[in-house]
């Protein structure tokens, strides 16, 4: 029978130590995974990890590393501050795709202008349409008591008819021949979010996401709005002793990470995406959700975590491409890769003690 | 469908829409009730999604290879406890993080479901039969309503029921709640929080097993990759809409469906209503009727279970 | 290796490569085809009937030819991604097989001008890459035949995926076609804002069927329709593939999307050198349109009839837009005899006169 004594302090050793055992067991259960689909285990590993890194042509690989994980590291650094508190916005999908169609038609509107006013006010709008996104919930919540975690889930699903009705309505390019998705905004100047070095991957709302983790990192450890925070979601109660009015860090909080989510669809739309269409929604605010978590909710781990997301998405599109591995195979495989990194953490907090106890 | 007069509103049979709904809305309402005691217990499985998805190709294949849609159910319903329990592994034993881990279940049984199914495309699945009630079927309005449907859409009522009763009524229903309240005055009065909590995680991946298993034996009825689209996520909204209660679930249930339903009759009736207006209808109008329930009760908010989604370390 | 440019990696590979073509490398090197899926190859639907197409490939060419693909890809910069991944890795020609990639294939075929790609239904082409398509609408003239000789209540249903040109052209051929054999003929139109939703599909045919409909039409992918349909005893139409599970009733006939003999004949020209980047818009003549067979439940004069309506399009002697038509508002669109020619149909966003029901806007 196994025991878990709880460490009095989490391991340092192990909060390293244990994401790299997660990728080695993941490499070792999938590895079986690919034999029983009659590949070669190692090579698929290789191409899904290896190759985008370091194998041949790498540099592309790298700056589309970025280009993933960019929009996954911005959304998650703001959805762990409200996570910290207790705060359930499930809707980052909805707010990414809400500011990115407010960025867009703000570029759409000036379009063929061009100036440097532009893309500031972009940026603006989409941080706002993000936040605005966010604020239906933090309202309906501290004035009706109704759950943010229904709320923002349902906004979602309004936000993507929003898309849908933009993309074939209002938004539709009017050079397009009748078919649905707005002009490119990368074949205009004032709008385009383009790499900072060409060919980097690192674009401005890459920028944001590293400034983002800085930012949150700040305001959780130097900050008292970071100490209410953390009471909030550690003792609810005390913190109302504390001083702490729910009202106003719930809509911080969902106000916050509406606007990240908001800028990181923004930046999308105006860079790697570069037009609004109705499949623009791809998933970005629900894999955010896990990169927060995987991160511990901590800006370093959401860092690292959002990187290894977009390797496995990257190795895995390689991995279909030249070993034939269904896409369900790459699904099951990045499962099983958090599976590991989630039940192993464990090993940070608690000591595992061989004995008898009563569960 | 001569139903009589009165029962047809703006050329709209009611009694032909309430029918409809009820159908619609079985597949969320059995996944739906089942998180409702999963939660209950204190445990939030974001992954009833990869549950039902396993559970469709889990019912499919059991379907098609024994003939039997009954067995298809059980094979089902096995597939989504088995899901459950690898989540109840990880949260409950390893104690992981049960939002991130509800996510990775999803991922994982979205894959694992296309992998199985590989062999299942384009198969067609033995028919599951309607039950003859009888004269109750040609009762007016009512028998068109209730008395002429399949027996899983029976069976989600009823389950729905036996979970008020259970909750209710019953002492284990009282420790289960116990366990999701409070763990660890549960486990000071010698109650095997994690054991409760498995069982409670296992019969809702069962439900939720069930739910997909009805969408690819009865609504579909074929295997398709990725089958489900998101019904797995309406259930779970729907069981924060119904305050963590089980009869507010069958509404909430109901609600979500009816509307849905109501949308594209009014579309099939040719209403100049803008379309992307009425597709946006169901979740908006949850979203009221959710605000209406939550003002009228100020302590909505506080209906879920206290301890929900928290992690139980017995240290003593 | 050193972090420096892909593009310098690039123009050292493609240099490699044009020094081998003069030798006898490229005779025994099988060409490398790639296609791009949006869905999952086992959708039974729109990214299934292009891989059968790549099967065809095979089939026909054996080892002369190694395709490959990679599904569920994104459209937006994983596409881009995809794409390039496709040209690093040595392809020649790439099918991108979805709409919203075209940007990408655009951007990505400037990058690489050794690379053919082949963008299916855009508008977009270069030296490099080719556009294609198939005219389902001739394939609903013939279907929307069947459902006008076998409806009772003169209610047809049609469950549209979005209200984009290549859906509209559908419902206008279905209507036209069906009131032409029967005057008596409405048609109800359900949009379902989804390419593949089960249950949202089953819900649209059973609010059509609720609303008096004995025949239904789909343009989404899922078989749950046939399925609502079997049980209210009425008559549907496979979409995409054959649906033929479903056969004798409720399917009486369907629309197959058959990119097969497009894709043989393009691999065909990259391996005889006479590949040119054309915009393709093959239907019922080609083999790229099909009409599955028409089962024993429709009567063998309207078999007959809608098999005379095929050949007649397959041959070209018939269109199915030929005037006098009018839209929807009573405007004139086409004179008597007039024929629609592809520029107006390739933007179609509007209803003929006659059909009800609203054109979202």
């Amino acid at each position: 029978m196994i025991t878990l004594v709880a460490r009095p302090a989490p391991s340092r050793f192990w909060a390293w130590a244990t994401p790299v055992l997660a990728v080695l067991a993941t490499m070792i259960a999938g590895g079986v995974l690919f034999a029983i689909l009659g590949k070669d285990p190692v090579e698929a590993i290789r191409v899904i990890f290896w190759d985008p890194l370091f194998g041949a042509n790498a540099g592309y690989f790298r700056g589309q590393l970025f280009i993933k994980a960019g929009p996954l590291i911005l959304i998650a650094a703001g959805l762990a501050v409200g996570f910290r508190a207790g705060i359930w916005n499930i809707g980052a999908e909805g707010q990414y795709i809400v500011g990115a169609l407010c960025g867009a038609s703000v570029a759409l509107a000036a379009y063929p202008a061009e100036s440097v006013l532009v893309f500031p006010a972009m940026v603006l709008a989409g941080a706002l349409g993000g936040w605005a996104w966010g604020m239906i919930p933090a309202l309906l919540k501290t004035r009706f008591g109704a759950s943010e975690i229904l709320v923002s889930l349902m906004l979602v699903y309004v936000a993507q008819n929003l898309l849908a009705w933009a993309a074939f309505g209002p938004l539709k390019n009017p050079q397009g021949f009748g078919f649905p998705g707005s002009r490119n905004l990368q074949q205009y100047p004032s709008a385009h979010n383009a790499d900072l070095v060409a060919g980097s991957g690192i674009h401005w709302g890459v920028m944001a996401g590293f400034a983002a983790l800085i930012g949150t990192y700040v305001l959780m450890s130097r900050h008292i709005a970071g100490f209410r925070i953390q009471i909030a979601g550690d003792a609810p109660k005390a913190a109302r002793f504390a001083g702490v009015a729910p009202a106003r860090l719930v809509a911080f909080c969902l106000g916050l990470s509406g606007a990240l989510a908001g800028l990181a669809g923004m930046f999308e739309v105006a860079g790697p995406s570069g037009q609004i269409t109705d499949s623009f929604g791809a998933g970005y605010g629900f894999t955010a959700i896990i990169v927060a978590f995987l991160g511990r909710l901590n800006p370093i781990g959401i860092l690292l975590a959002g990187l290894l997301m977009a390797l496995t998405y990257i190795g895995g599109d390689m991995a279909q491409l030249m070993l034939q591995l269904p896409a369900a195979a790459i699904q099951v495989f990045q499962g099983m890769l958090l599976f590991f990194l989630l039940g192993l953490d464990l090993l940070t907090n608690y000591t595992v003690k061989w004995g008898w106890a009563r569960a | 469908m001569g139903m009589g007069a009165g029962m047809i509103l703006g050329g709209i049979d009611l009694v032909a829409l309430a029918a409809m709904l009820m159908v619609a809305s079985t597949p969320i309402l059995l996944a739906a009730t089942g998180e409702l005691i999963a939660e209950k217990a204190g445990v939030l499985n974001l992954g009833v999604e990869g549950m039902m998805i396993m559970g469709a190709i889990g019912g499919f294949a059991g379907a098609v290879l024994s003939g039997s849609p009954e067995v298809g159910f059980v094979t089902g319903a096995i597939s989504g406890a088995l899901m459950a329990l690898l989540f109840g592994f990880l949260t409950q034993v390893l104690l992981s993080n049960q939002v991130a881990t509800g996510l990775a279940l999803t991922l994982f049984g979205l894959g694992l479901s296309a992998l199985i199914g590989k062999g299942f495309e384009g198969v067609r699945p033995p028919a599951t039969g309607k039950i003859d009630l009888g004269a109750l079927a040609d009762l007016p309005v009512l028998g068109p309503i209730l008395f002429r449907h399949d027996w899983v859409v029976y069976f989600s009522i009823a389950l729905v029921v036996a979970v008020w009763l259970f909750l209710h009524l019953s002492r284990s229903g009282l420790i289960l709640r116990a366990v999701g309240e409070n763990h660890e005055a549960a486990h000071a009065l010698g109650y095997r929080v994690v054991a409760v909590r498995l069982g409670a995680l296992a019969f809702g991946g069962a439900a939720a097993g069930l739910g997909g298993a009805y969408l690819s034996l009865v609504r579909v009825p074929q295997w398709t990759e990725g089958m489900t689209a998101g019904a797995g996520w309406i259930a779970l909204a729907i069981v924060v809409f119904g305050s963590w209660r089980a009869e507010r679930v069958l509404l909430g249930a109901y609600l979500f469906g009816g509307v849905t339903v109501l949308q594209l009759r009014l579309q099939a009736a040719g209403y100049a209503i803008p379309v992307q207006l009425l597709s946006m209808a169901p979740y908006v109008i949850t979203i009221v009727a959710l605000v209406i329930i939550s003002a009228r009760h100020r302590h909505g908010a506080q209906a879920a279970p206290a301890a929900l989604g928290r992690i139980f370390h017995a240290s003593r | 290796m050193n972090r420096r440019s892909f593009l310098t990696t690039t123009a050292i590979t493609a240099t490699v490569l044009s020094l081998g073509l003069g030798g006898a490398a490229l005779a025994q090197e099988p060409l490398k085809v790639a296609f791009m899926y949006v869905g999952p190859v086992g959708d039974m639907g729109w990214s299934f009937q292009h891989d059968q197409g790549r099967q065809a490939v095979d089939a026909a060419y054996g080892g002369r030819v190694a395709t490959s693909y990679v599904e569920n890809v994104p459209e937006g910069p994983d596409a881009e991604r995809v794409l390039t991944q496709m040209a690093l890795a040595g392809n020649k020609l790439i099918f991108a097989t979805s709409f919203g990639y075209m940007d990408a294939v655009m951007n990505v075929a400037a990058k690489f001008p050794d690379v053919r790609f082949e963008h299916a239904t855009g508008y977009k082409r270069a030296d490099n890459v080719s556009t294609y398509d198939a005219r389902f609408y001739e394939g609903r003239a013939v279907i929307g035949t069947i459902a006008g000789r076998m409806t009772k209540t003169n209610k047809i249903g049609y469950i549209g995926s979005f209200p984009i040109p290549e859906v509209v052209q559908g419902i206008n051929s279905a209507f036209i076609h069906a009131r032409k054999v029967n005057p008596a003929v409405e048609m109800k139109v359900v949009w379902a804002y989804t390419w593949f939703d089960p249950a949202k599909e089953a819900d649209a045919a059973a609010a059509l069927i609720a609303e008096g409909v004995d025949v239904l039409m789909q343009h989404t992918d899922s078989t749950a329709p046939q399925a609502k349909a079997q049980e209210a005893g009425i008559y549907t139409f496979g979409q995409a593939s054959d649906m033929g599970a479903f056969a004798p009733t409720p399917r009486i006939s369907s629309i197959i999307d058959n990119w097969g003999p497009y894709y043989v004949a393009r691999v065909g020209a990259m391996l005889d050198g006479s590949w040119a980047s054309t915009g393709s818009w093959e239907g019922i003549g080609a083999g790229a349109v099909g009409i599955g067979e028409i089962s024993s439940a429709v009567p063998a004069e309207v078999k007959a009839e809608a098999e005379t309506l095929a050949a007649a399009i397959g041959a070209g002697t018939y269109h199915p837009f030929t005037g006098p038509l009018n839209k929807q508002d009573g405007t004139p669109w086409l004179a008597a005899g007039e024929v629609a020619d592809d520029g107006a149909l390739s933007g179609l966003n509007f209803f003929v006169e006659g059909i009800s029901a609203q054109m979202p806007q």
